[in-house]
């Protein structure tokens, strides 16, 4: 199937006044047409960093240092910033983590829908993109969307706003949704209902899914392919009946024995030894050693490089052969 | 929404009681218009009817009752140097004051707001930083200084502007006002301009402040990430989240920008009620004190009003207690 997205050796650092952050360290990977991709990690992995990288939001003091980011072939960091305006949002959408903060409060759902609509067709009608606004919230799950388009966004419940948005990214059509933690902030059974909405409407439109998050149970649930992030970079990826049945990175063990439902009951809770490391003073060598249960000499001096299982499995260790034993 | 003025109205009328109490009373204690008002040879026949004509021979609390019951009836006093009623004094200048804040208000708005926005989204620019610099010294430098400066520079030394006094007034739709002819406009231009400088400041670093915040929320982003046009984030999603901060201030400020008028229309020679009340004070002309400042109390209560409706307006998230 055809590449939406390709990522080859993406760097984004952040120079701040404390020092310098490699937020996103030489990571690659790619997303098919309609493939939903998960990228899992904990926090400050520099998973949002990726998602921000790829729409072209990067903040200062932040900046893509290196490597290439191609979509639907077209090298998107040479593009000029009226090009990444004409792609965001149409081509290009992204839903944010809390949905309390990303609608503007003092602004009418209808304003900041057909805003999204009239910024990449200037010539559709009021009417028209009232119309396909109203369709797509309805699409979303929201029930009397006609009145509700009329409505502020206080005027929502969290999981309501959250459907907002996502029909928000959805209303062009694009060709690739980057959810960063999409479902974190609401409740379980409403977080179930997002998740399956959104494999719904990707199925129906052949949207690609990025879908961010540190919830390994989500992401294993819709994601056909799985890339696990730490301290900035993929240390392991492949579709999802390897990674969570056979992970390879010792990292990628952890984390699926810190799902607490692998637990037996009453066994204390599996946890993976040690912090995480600050993004300021990372570890030399690999960042996971100090914290690894397979350390080997080579990992405290060297960082690893990736290395290809087969087509869709690459791992970044120097000791994970003797894992899999 | 109705219910909501009633009441406010209802307490500003206990507002007004107490305000008219501590002025009234406060008023009274100071110096004695007696001796300002009559020639100092007058003998001492002559003091005493005018004490009596004044009606200051009346106990205190009796001068008050006195006063308090022709406030209802709509009646201010009259006013011991122009024989006029105090009130009518007053609303003959207000509309000169009014125009001069007015206009001077909108000059501090279409300066400030844009330099303000500015100075926040580039913080670290020369600009912006000159920008800010120099609200600095619109906060601290004195405004009477900065008026006979500018009387100096453009009306002295460059002779483009008048220097005093209020222009030709010229009429448009019914509303008579200086601001309407030509004339006028270059008399009120410098005065107004006085006016706004420490208005200008404020402004500014609570727009600068306002967009430093909300320029770094994730509607911000959100909006951006939808491919809407940077011009359209800044004047829509930006600018309307700002207003509500700045929509209070202004109306605060614009009470005081009335109150305290004194100072710049003193210098311009501006005829309007601050030079009236300065003139007052200085000739102890009491009814025309004490209504003076019934009617800027009346002001800000008024201007709270309207602020706290204007909320409403801005900001769908503020609904006013006991409407829908």
């Amino acid at each position: 199937m055809e590449t939406i997205l390709e990522i080859k050796n993406l760097k984004t650092h952040f120079f701040t006044k404390a020092g310098l952050i490699k937020a996103v360290d030489d990571i690659s990977f790619k997303i098919k047409k309609g493939e939903i991709v998960g990228l899992v990690g904990e926090s400050g992995s520099g998973k949002s960093i990726t998602g921000f990288s790829i729409i072209g939001l990067i903040d200062a003091p932040g900046r893509i240092v290196s490597g290439s980011i191609n979509f639907k072939n077209e090298p998107l960091l040479n593009a000029s910033s009226n090009r990444m305006q004409s792609l965001r949002g149409n081509r290009l959408a992204m839903i944010f983590q809390d949905p309390m903060m990303t609608l503007n409060p003092v602004l009418r759902i209808d304003t900041q829908m057909i805003e999204t609509i009239k910024a990449h067709d200037k010539n559709i009608s009021n009417q028209e993109a009232f119309r396909r606004c109203r369709d797509t919230l309805g699409l979303v799950g929201i029930s009397s969307p006609e009145e509700r388009m009329k409505a502020y966004p206080h005027q929502f419940s969290g999981g309501m706003r959250q459907r907002v948005c996502i029909a928000i990214a959805m209303l062009n059509k694009p060709d690739l949704i980057i959810a960063d933690e999409p479902t974190t902030a609401l409740d379980v059974t409403i977080q179930g209902q997002v998740i399956y909405e959104m494999q719904e409407l990707c199925k129906k439109t052949g949207t690609a899914l990025l879908w961010i998050t540190h919830d390994l149970a989500v992401v294993a649930g819709i994601a056909s392919k799985i890339c696990v992030m730490y301290a900035g970079r993929i240390v392991e990826q492949g579709s999802v009946d390897d990674i969570i049945n056979k992970p390879m990175h010792p990292y990628t063990i952890g984390l699926i024995k810190s799902v607490p439902s692998q637990n037996k009951r009453g066994e204390p809770l599996h946890q993976i030894e040690g912090m995480v490391p600050s993004m300021l003073e990372l570890p030399i060598g690999c960042a996971f050693h100090d914290r690894c249960t397979e350390t080997i000499e080579n990992c405290k001096i060297e960082k690893p490089i990736e290395t290809n299982q087969s087509d869709s499995r690459v791992i970044r260790c120097f000791n994970f052969k003797d894992i899999r034993k | 929404m109705t219910a909501f003025i009633l009441r406010r109205s209802s307490q500003s009328i206990i507002v007004l009681f107490i305000m008219s109490l501590l002025v009234f009373s406060g008023v009274n204690l100071v110096g004695d218009p007696v001796e300002m008002l009559i020639n100092p040879e007058a003998d001492q026949a002559e003091v005493e009817r005018v004490i009596k004509e004044l009606g200051l021979d009346k106990p205190i609390t009796e001068q008050y009752w006195y006063f308090l019951m022709n406030a209802f009836k709509g009646d201010l006093g009259t006013s011991f140097i122009f024989g006029e009623p105090a009130l009518k004094l007053i609303v003959q200048r207000m509309p000169a004051t009014i125009e001069l804040a007015l206009f001077s208000l909108f000059i501090s708005l279409i300066f400030a707001i844009p330099l303000g926005i500015y100075a926040g989204l580039k913080p670290e620019s020369k600009i912006s930083k000159t920008i800010m610099a120099g609200s600095i010294l619109g906060f601290s430098m004195p405004t009477f200084w900065v008026g006979i400066l500018f009387i100096m520079f453009f009306a002295v030394y460059l002779g483009w502007l008048p220097s005093t006094g209020r222009g030709e007034i010229g009429s448009f739709l019914g509303v008579k006002s200086s601001l309407f002819t030509l004339d006028g406009l270059s008399h009120i231009f410098l005065p107004a301009l006085n006016l706004a400088l420490f208005k200008l400041s404020s402004v500014i670093r609570l727009t600068r402040a306002g967009t430093r915040e909300i320029i770094h929320q994730d509607y911000i982003k959100f909006a951006r990430a939808k491919g809407v046009a940077e011009s359209r984030v800044i004047n829509v999603h930006l600018l309307k989240n700002i207003l509500i901060p700045i929509v209070t201030i202004i109306g605060l400020e614009f009470g005081s920008l009335i109150a305290f008028s004194t100072v710049t229309e003193t210098v311009f020679a501006w005829p309007g009620m601050g030079k009236l009340i300065i003139d007052s004070i200085y000739n102890l002309d009491r009814p025309v004190i004490v209504a003076y400042l019934m009617i800027i109390v009346i002001f800000f209560v008024f201007l709270n009003l309207l602020v706290d409706i204007l909320y409403t307006l801005l900001d769908p998230r503020v609904r006013i207690q006991g409407s829908n």
